[in-house]
């Protein structure tokens, strides 16, 4: 019984150091909103940043905080998790998607090269996703409606392999 | 003396003449379609760039016919570690399971390492020395892999074996098709490998992942998402 009412958010910054993210989901602000849409336990994945979340066991109603640095695999977080708010990085993003779990995308605005923004921003234009930044987190909780959500359809390799055999002149089925 | 100096003033422009043709000739090929016949082979090169652009490639190479590529040549930047493990978990899956016979897997897959030419946040400045270090590096392996197909989609990694694969054609001592796969994460501009590879006429096929960037680069060809 106790399971059904546990709502999980799992934070992922990956192997990157994302202070900012890290720092924003630990806020009273954005804690509070998380509570507020119903979500009882936030577990972060922190990575190689400095801050250090404050862990609460969240018997008093509020909300329940773990975290740690890295693990070999967050495809057992991301499962069991239902939402997630991630960094930008591909890898993360796709395999979140492939799960169907709802997500938000923060972006490191610290990057230089940030062209990870893209792929996030293309992604939240077609529904696939939240996107915001440290700074505006607790505005994408407070708005974001999952029912807006569309679903990702995987894509695959096959045009690839198709033009390829096309090209060098082996039969392309 | 004179009469050297005279014979040099016609080897040089000559030598360079023949060079020109020769770049002239390789430029005009690429892009240009082959004709294997399907009871061929290709020695494959296949370039892992670690993280994402890993995943990728690996689902590439997962819809392969891999009876035509093969042998198959993996090279991963030294500084990772974990990009030719996945390759070698691919690969030890295809091996059916009756046969434990370990040295025929080793015959169609290989996995090597190469010097990275930049890393992430390097300066442009000294990734001049240490890319002319890793051109070397990769005109070694070039020689020892002599690939027939190579396929890429960045980072920086691909850049010295497409530029060693580019030299071996120019010196006709191998011709190879380079096939790259711009990154999924690039939806609006390419990355700086792509966009050597796209203004240089290197690749010799050249994919996208998103519509917008197929209308900036008119020569690339899209071809949905692999993720």
């Amino acid at each position: 019984m106790e399971e059904e009412k546990k709502r999980t958010v799992f934070v992922t910054v990956g192997t990157t150091c994302f202070d900012a993210l890290v720092k924003a989901v630990d806020s009273h602000q954005v804690k509070e909103e998380l509570r507020r849409k119903g979500y009882t336990h936030l577990v972060i994945q922190m990575g190689r940043g400095s801050h250090i979340p404050s862990k609460f066991s969240g018997e008093d109603g509020s909300l329940a905080v773990d975290y740690f640095t890295f693990s070999p695999s967050i495809a057992d977080y991301l499962r069991s998790a239902s939402l997630i708010i991630s960094h930008a990085g591909s890898g993360s993003i796709f395999e979140t998607l492939r799960l169907g779990k709802p997500l938000i995308v923060v972006v490191n605005e610290d990057l230089m090269d940030n062209h990870q923004s893209e792929l996030a921003e293309e992604l939240a234009d077609r529904k696939h996703l939240f996107y915001g930044s440290p700074r505006t987190l607790h505005d994408t909780i407070r708005a974001m409606s999952l029912e807006s959500l569309l679903p990702y359809q995987p894509g695959n390799a096959l045009p690839v392999a198709k033009l390829m055999n096309r090209f060098l002149g082996f039969p392309s089925g | 003396m004179g009469e050297q100096i005279g014979n040099f003033c016609y080897i040089l422009p000559a030598i360079v003449a023949i060079l020109m043709v020769r770049v002239t000739y390789v430029f005009y090929w690429v892009g240009k379609p082959l004709q294997f016949s399907k009871y061929e082979r290709v020695r494959t090169l296949i370039i892992l760039g670690s993280g994402g652009h890993t995943a990728e490639m690996l689902s590439i190479v997962n819809v392969l016919q891999k009876d035509w590529f093969t042998p198959r040549f993996y090279v991963a930047a030294a500084t990772d570690n974990m990009s030719l493990q996945k390759a070698q978990v691919l690969e030890e899956a295809l091996v059916p399971q009756d046969e434990t016979n370990s040295n025929k897997k080793l015959e169609v897959a290989k996995f090597m390492q190469i010097y990275r030419s930049r890393e992430v946040g390097q300066s442009y400045i000294t990734s001049i020395w240490t890319t002319l270090i890793a051109v070397m590096h990769a005109l070694w392996l070039t020689i020892k892999i002599r690939p027939q197909v190579i396929i890429c989609n960045g980072p920086g990694t691909c850049i010295p074996l497409c530029i060693a694969a580019f030299v071996f054609k120019i010196a006709g001592l191998r011709w190879s098709s380079i096939f790259y796969v711009e990154s999924i994460a690039r939806v609006r501009k390419l990355s700086l490998s792509g966009l050597l590879l796209y203004k240089l006429h290197m690749a010799d096929q050249f994919y996208v992942q998103w519509p917008k960037l197929q209308r900036k680069y008119p020569r690339a060809q899209y071809v949905g998402c692999l993720m």
